[in-house]
């Protein structure tokens, strides 16, 4: 078994340390390249699907072919759709012991540090790999209070009816192009269920790691958010530096009823080979509170504005996203906030750095509708540039339909100060410690919104990022 | 006995020469007054010395201990013992002191510390950093906050003495570091300077005031025009310069007296 043949990998991808990759010798089953009705059907019957996910398959199928490429944001045109896996198996089933869970991938997750994070941290763990998840917990007396976290497959089969009541309203599949294939293709993703008043206090945390070549990633997210409950979901994401590249398109789907909180935490981490391409939307009912943290570092190109539209009064949204581009990389990040009733609330903060020719901007919508009176919407985007060959766009969209309304918008983008790199390199830094300094220092505004594991591991990532910046 | 030695420097700004030739030596323990009207180089030399790539050193040597950093980074002069408390610090928003200083001193003690080796202890740190917070009146809380954000004139220029403190240099330059302080600030601060300064740092004080230099009383004074040390004193000609300007001086010196008022007309016009 080999678990590393770095002569395949693509050595320009620099230093990014989760490279690594498995041998697909041993899967359990591989898709032919390409997409097709067969391919649907293949997905489909491999997992013993009721009729009706079929025929929602196949409708988004259509709905995928019909559409035009989105011409702005990123260019996507380089995507060749019939290059790709869209299915790929690992292993035979979900384990719940890691010990079960075959060598190979053990180790790969391993590597990533994730059974030593649930261990100290977490109150559950979804790892997938390629196309399914691969291992599973919670801790016992969630299940125990109803608290349901498996993977989107088995609760199709499992919780039936509460997966239909939920599944496809919040992003339906013609919502955009990419949301229609994952529609159509989607694989494993983590499914979530928070009963009336529950809060489960450590977070719960999906892992997501692309393995294949020219491999397809479409795991569906359903997460509901029952009645004054709570909880805290987070995800990372990492690939191999392979030389062909590869495609993630999630849909991620939140409901938080009356008095929930929630939040979402990202950290993304994708090889610098990956198309990133994911719709995600929260629905947030009366006087509960969503939060999506999203921070973007991988990924060749990511279009990614997760949304939350506030439906009932009282309700709040925040959007805090960080987004690192560093050369070849376009990260076209921001947020959408929607105010569909009275007295809604909404926060967007958006801090973004490019180097190295990367490009980094925010895309955001701030929408209030007729009948929404009295909304409260602040978006702040701040964007760092850290060398001339680096680029960084704002484009804030806003459409209000009603007077009574408090919107503020603030942005600015700077460029890293000679003064400040001196101040601080006459203290001793080197340059290169200075820039990472001012650049942690930018992003701890939001930082320090993440448990703090999860905020050692954004600043480590970022200090790799800034490493060998300064020739 | 450590030496800074500075000899014909000379250095230019966006190509414009602004040091002419400056002779300086200062031994560890001695604490020199560099006077001088406005637009003589004063801030300048303290910048050259420091390493800002800005000021463009075109001919001349800056050594110290006889090794000679003239070609050397700002931060490969901080670590062999140079430092440079400004005359307005920067902000560094997001950046907590404690972070900063904490990173600063493993560099500064450890010169060979390559970028990701471990740091000074923590407990270690904290501990220093608390006494010397607590001899310059500073409130420990501002450890925690942003460097130099929403700092007062007062607390910048105190965070640079903390930081000088904590960096125990060899040679410190002090640009003015008295301007814009009340009286009770510049005797927290020379206090500061003193308990420093003893026999194991040379000083440089930058100044257009008394009361920093009678708390801390040079042994040398030296005075700048156009670019040049013209003259070199004891205390007593700090004492004159505060006492009659700088008049008799430019009487004494009118060929840099012309050459200072000519440039400084130039600068106005320019503006």
């Amino acid at each position: 078994m080999s678990t590393e043949t770095p002569s395949k990998t693509d050595p320009s991808l620099g230093d990014y340390q989760y490279g690594f990759h498995d041998s697909t010798d041993n899967y359990v089953f591989k898709s032919r390249k390409g997409l097709d009705e067969e391919i649907v059907r293949q997905i489909s019957g491999i997992k013993n699907e009721p009729q009706w996910m079929l025929d929602f398959r196949l409708n988004a199928l259509e709905i995928f072919f019909s559409r035009p490429a989105p011409k702005w944001g990123a260019d996507v045109d380089q995507i060749d759709f019939q290059d790709i896996y869209y299915y790929m198996k690992a292993s035979d089933k979900q384990e719940k012991s890691w010990d079960d869970v075959p060598e190979d991938i053990r180790k790969t997750y391993d590597r990533l540090g994730i059974p030593e994070a649930e261990k100290q941290y977490l109150a559950g763990v979804k790892a997938q790999y390629d196309s399914e998840v691969v291992y599973g917990s919670l801790q016992e007396d969630l299940e125990k209070q109803g608290v349901l976290f498996t993977d989107t497959d088995s609760a199709l089969r499992e919780y039936p009816e509460i997966f239909r009541e939920y599944f496809g309203t919040i992003i339906p599949s013609a919502d955009n192009k990419f949301a229609a294939l994952n529609s159509a293709v989607w694989s494993g993703g983590s499914f979530i269920y928070v009963p009336p008043g529950v809060h489960i206090e450590f977070p719960l945390q999906a892992y997501f790691r692309i393995n294949s070549e020219n491999m397809g990633q479409f795991e569906r997210t359903l997460i509901i958010i029952d009645e004054g409950a709570s909880a805290h979901y987070v995800e990372g994401c990492t690939a191999p530096s392979w030389t062909e590249e590869s495609l993630h398109s999630a849909v991620v789907e939140i409901v938080v009823k009356r008095g929930g909180r929630f939040r979402y935490t990202t950290i993304q981490n994708w090889a610098n080979n990956v198309y990133n391409l994911v719709t995600k939307r929260a629905m947030a009912y009366g006087d509960s509170l969503m939060e999506w943290v999203d921070g973007n570092l991988g990924s060749k190109i990511t279009m990614k504005y997760p949304a939350i539209y506030l439906m009932e009064p009282g309700a709040r949204g925040e959007t805090l996203s960080i987004a690192f581009a560093n050369k070849g990389q376009h990260q076209d990040a921001g947020a959408k906030m929607v105010h569909c009733a009275p007295n809604t609330s909404s926060r967007v903060v958006s801090k973004s750095i490019s180097k190295g020719g990367g490009r980094a901007g925010y895309r955001g919508l701030a929408k209030v509708v007729k009948g929404a009176h009295n909304c409260k919407s602040s978006v702040v985007c701040d964007a760092l540039i850290l060398d001339p060959e680096s680029r960084s766009d704002t484009y804030p969209y806003i459409e209000v339909e009603e007077d009574d309304v408090t919107m503020e918008h603030e942005a600015s983008v700077s460029k890293i100060g000679e003064e400040q790199l001196f101040y601080l390199m006459s203290r001793g830094l080197t340059e290169a410690e200075a820039s990472a300094m001012i650049v942690t220092g930018f992003i701890e505004p939001l930082v320090k919104e993440l448990p703090m594991e999860y905020a050692v591991e954004m600043n480590k990532l970022i200090e790799l990022q800034m490493e060998g910046s300064v020739g | 006995m450590a030496t800074l030695t500075i000899t014909d420097l000379q250095v230019s700004v966006e190509g414009k020469p602004i040091l002419k030739g400056v002779n300086l030596e200062i031994k560890e323990g001695e604490i020199h007054a560099l006077m001088g009207p406005n637009g003589s180089g004063k801030s300048t030399l303290a910048y050259a010395l420091a390493g800002h790539p800005k000021y463009e050193i075109t001919s001349g040597t800056i050594e110290i201990d006889g090794v000679n950093v003239t070609e050397l980074d700002a931060n490969e002069r901080a670590r062999l013992g140079m430092f440079l408390a400004f005359q307005y610090p920067v902000t560094i928003p997001g950046v907590r002191v404690a972070d900063f200083l904490r990173h600063a001193v493993s560099n500064r003690r450890d010169p060979e510390r390559k970028e990701g080796e471990n740091l000074m202890p923590m407990r270690d740190f904290r501990k220093e950093l608390k006494a010397r917070m607590e001899e310059l009146g500073m409130d420990t809380e501002f450890a925690r906050r942003y460097l130099n954000d929403g700092f007062s004139g007062g607390e910048k220029k105190r965070m640079e003495i903390l930081q000088m403190a904590m960096l125990q240099p060899k040679f410190a330059i002090l640009d003015e570091t008295d301007s814009g302080l009340d009286s009770d600030a510049v005797k927290v601060v020379s206090e500061g300077v003193n308990r420093l300064s003893g026999p194991e740092m040379g000083v440089l004080i930058i100044t257009h005031h008394e009361r920093l230099l009678e708390f801390n009383k040079p042994q040398f004074t030296h005075v700048m025009l156009a670019g040049k040390i013209v003259e070199t004193g004891d205390a007593s000609l700090a004492a004159e310069l505060h006492a009659n300007g700088y008049a008799t001086i430019r009487e004494r010196h009118p060929e840099e007296a012309a050459e200072q008022s000519s440039e400084q007309e130039e600068s106005l016009a320019s503006v």
